[in-house]
């Protein structure tokens, strides 16, 4: 069975291109990129292109590049690093819908070391207050993270609005672009953002790789410590296939970046239209406009989404309710929670979200298996009734 | 010209079944583990396999393993981890002065929190002695950690009788065996270890990934907070890739282990006995016999590493001079130090590390390429000039370059 991958928000498929940049550096590459010799020497250079070429995808320099395990790591860098910097200042401004990355290490940080975390809300679109940010960020803020865009629902937020009133207070912005490099477009020379955690594998790159940017003379202290790769910045020998790989993902991403944005955005609003055309009870989480190119997550009422998701799998469609790494708990999506949206759409809720691989047919494939699927459900659901009651006052 | 690479604890190249195991899940099984449909458990899956795979090579439990982003990540994790579980207002770590940057910096961040540390001395094989652990312990003592072999000078430390300490005392005692763990037999229960760092590229995996072992029951705290991955002891999306050859590299190394060591070990022993008794004052640094299998480290006198390995480097021959992190620093490495060799004689430090691919053939072409390189440098040098005055010539280097 063919798989129609929708579910790109969790992990992308190595583009075949990153791939073939990446295997001579498993092979006969192997050198390691510290040593003297010339072996070690060359692939040096070839980690220097992959920093440059990710620089330039960011509007960044490649000194401001800093490799990192991944998104994760990032993320636990950027925020410690400007606590370690600024031990005068307590308070941390984040939002209630950040990735649990940065969501529970500042729910730790406030449980073991006793910063205040200030919690920005969202509306029921998703969307900060930015009246309440305003209020929030204060000359005792270490850092404001704030994500670029939302893993579950795709809302952007105003992030290079926020850095601005950041720096007003002396604090550092973090951002989590992990969702949004290679789908918005940017240019960090031009912002004051100070951090920005992304990951490769979810812009075609491999997974295990990831960085961070670190604006040049932000005050940095750094978070895993060993030798003095990165600029005395992240220990670690460097994983080269993975830098090499995230380079080029980097690259492919921004050569055709107005083309893959209109393709994903094309298909998306189409497969939004078509769902919302045929079922039901259908409502989009999250901002019709301020939102990724490729994401779409719908609340299906009287509804469980992990039986939609069963049912399409075996359907061979791919897609996810909320996130993946909190697939693991069976415990509503905070973000939706954090939406106001009500009990009944949230355990209903799918996120379908698109590559620029995505093709029409894949599309037509979703419009036509999805809706039997949930209208089958819901006939079987203790809430049937009630369902069809509902859906009989709606039309 | 043919290279012949000679520096395996900076990289070894990983092998092509672990090679070959790994592309399959850059492309059609590059799903997330964590997604519930099925693509994603089988993946799973995979994963799962690997850790049982590594778990086999350490004779630990499956749920012991937690995969990291290398070394590195484990030893900044299980000193950081350890010590930010225990509770207790005074802290106390100890661990040895010859560790690697990762475990060494780590306790010097540690130590800027306030935790107290003990850096233990060793002696002049690079050795430290279980009876100094002993004495170090306090009531606050809340980590042990000692590495199990030092990659740069090739020493393997008594870690069974450390752990034995370290458990009569009631102490979590972590080892970094980067240097030992798929290269020689590593035991977690035969050394008393409750955590033990590893690295895949040390053993023919790839590089960017590793793992910490940790014992049940063991406190630690996470050092990446986020996703649920790993059973909530390690967030981030798991390098399925990484992990998959790890698993394959351990399973291999399982297997092979005898023969790579009854392979490398003549080796080392023949490169020992030419290099220090075929050109003057070379003297072997380490234990002679607790030693890795491919690990030949020397001083040459009179010389500076840096020259030595980039005339070598001409000639196709890939060799290290401290370790392969501090190269980029100029500073005489803080392990010979430690073992009471002057900052002079440091510099003329260089490092042969053996791999499976090395043959006889290649310390032919070594210890021909060497000697000249030695006498080369040493004609430069005003300290050997001076020096050599008032020593008779001496035959011995005169003809090494022309052998064979």
């Amino acid at each position: 069975m063919t798989v129609t991958y929708l579910d790109n928000n969790a992990t992308t498929a190595v583009d075949p291109r990153v791939l073939e940049a990446m295997r001579p550096f498993f092979c006969e590459r192997y050198g390691n990129p510290s040593s003297m010799h010339s072996f070690g020497g060359t692939v040096a250079r070839d980690v220097a292109r992959a920093r440059e070429n990710l620089a330039q995808s960011l509007g960044a320099s490649a000194k401001e590049i800093v490799f990192t395990s991944g998104g994760t790591e990032a993320d636990s860098t950027a925020i410690l690093s400007a606590l370690a910097t600024a031990p005068d200042r307590r308070e941390i401004v984040t939002t209630r819908v950040e990735h649990p990355a940065v969501l529970n290490l500042c729910k730790r940080l406030a449980r073991d070391r006793g910063y205040v975390v200030r919690w920005l809300s969202v509306d029921r679109q998703g969307k900060l207050d930015m009246d309440e940010v305003r209020s929030r960020i204060t000359d005792n803020t270490a850092i404001v993270s704030v994500m670029w865009a939302n893993n579950e629902t795709g809302v952007i937020f105003p992030v290079e609005e926020i850095s601005e009133i950041a720096h007003e207070h002396g604090a550092i912005m973090h951002t989590d672009a992990v969702q949004a490099v290679g789908k918005v477009p940017m240019n960090l020379e031009a912002s004051q953002i100070d951090f920005l955690s992304l990951s490769g594998h979810k812009l075609h790159g491999p997974k295990g790789i990831g960085a961070l940017y670190v604006r040049r003379g932000t005050r940095f202290s750094p978070f895993v410590v060993g030798g003095h790769q990165e600029s005395d910045r992240r220990g670690g020998t460097e994983n080269v296939p993975g830098i090499v790989g995230l380079g080029e993902a980097a690259r492919l991403c921004s050569e055709g970046f107005a083309d893959h944005v209109a393709t994903m955005r094309r298909l998306r609003d189409r497969l939004e239209q078509g769902l919302m055309a045929t079922v039901p009870l259908a409502h989009l989480n999250g901002h019709p406009e301020a939102r990724l190119p490729n994401t779409l997550s719908i609340g299906f009422e009287y509804v469980e989404g992990e039986a939609i998701l069963m049912r399409m799998d075996v359907k061979g469609i791919c897609a996810s309710s909320g996130s993946a790494c909190t697939s693991g708990s069976l415990e509503p999506s905070h973000v939706l929670r954090a939406m106001g949206v009500p009990f009944n759409s949230v355990h209903g809720s799918i996120r379908f979200s698109l590559s620029r691989y995505t093709t029409e047919d894949e599309i037509s494939y979703v419009l036509e298996e999805v809706p039997p699927i949930i209208r089958g459900l819901r006939e079987m659901s203790p809430f049937g009734r009630e369902y069809l009651s509902a859906v009989c006052t709606v039309q | 010209m043919r290279t012949i690479h000679l520096d395996h604890v900076a990289a070894s190249p990983p092998l092509p079944q672990v090679v070959d195991a790994m592309i399959p899940f850059l492309r059609e099984r590059f799903h997330n583990p964590s997604s519930i449909y099925s693509a994603g458990e089988e993946v799973t899956e995979a994963l799962e396999m690997a850790r049982d795979r590594v778990a086999t090579l350490l004779h630990a439990k499956e749920e012991e393993i937690i995969f990291t982003s290398g070394g590195t990540e484990a030893n900044n994790w299980a000193l950081k981890g350890v010590l930010q579980a225990n509770r207790s207002p005074v802290k106390h770590l100890i661990t040895s002065s010859i560790e690697h940057f990762s475990t060494l910096h780590a306790a010097r961040s540690l130590e800027k929190e306030g935790v107290a540390v003990t850096f233990l001395p060793v002696d002049k094989h690079g050795l430290v002695d279980p009876d100094d652990v002993e004495r170090a312990i306090t009531p606050n003592t809340a980590l042990i950690s000692v590495m199990h072999a030092n990659n740069e000078v090739g020493t393997i430390q008594y870690i069974a009788e450390i752990g034995q300490i370290a458990r009569k005392h009631n102490i979590p005692f972590h080892t970094d065996a980067v240097a030992t763990a798929g290269v020689i037999p590593v035991d977690v229960e035969a050394l008393n270890v409750d955590l033990l760092s590893l690295a895949a590229n040390a053993f023919y995996g790839p590089l960017g990934v590793g793992a910490l072992f940790i014992r049940r029951g063991t406190k630690i705290a996470p050092l990446l907070d986020g996703g649920r991955q790993e059973r909530g002891f390690r967030a981030g999306t798991e390098n399925v890739v990484g992990i998959v050859g790890m698993g394959i590299a351990a399973a291999i190394a399982s297997e092979e282990m005898d023969a790579r060591i009854a392979h490398l070990t003549p080796l080392r022993d023949r490169l020992i006995r030419e290099v220090t008794g075929r050109i003057e004052e070379v003297a072997l640094v380490g234990h002679p016999t607790r030693r890795l299998p491919g690990n030949v480290s020397v001083l040459v006198r009179y010389v500076e590493g840096e020259s030595m390995l980039l005339f070598l480097d001409m000639e196709g021959i890939q060799v290290a001079s401290g370790s392969a992190c501090i190269s980029m620093s100029l500073k005489a490495s803080h392990v010979l130090l430690a073992m009471g060799i002057d900052p002079g004689s440091a510099q003329g430090s260089l490092l042969f590390t053996l791999g499976s691919e090395n043959t006889n053939e290649d310390i032919d072409a070594l210890m021909n390429a060497l000697p000249p390189v030695i006498q080369r440098l040493r004609d430069m040098s005003p300290l050997y000039k001076r020096v050599s005055q008032f020593k008779p010539a001496q035959p011995k280097l005169a003809v090494a370059g022309k052998e064979k």
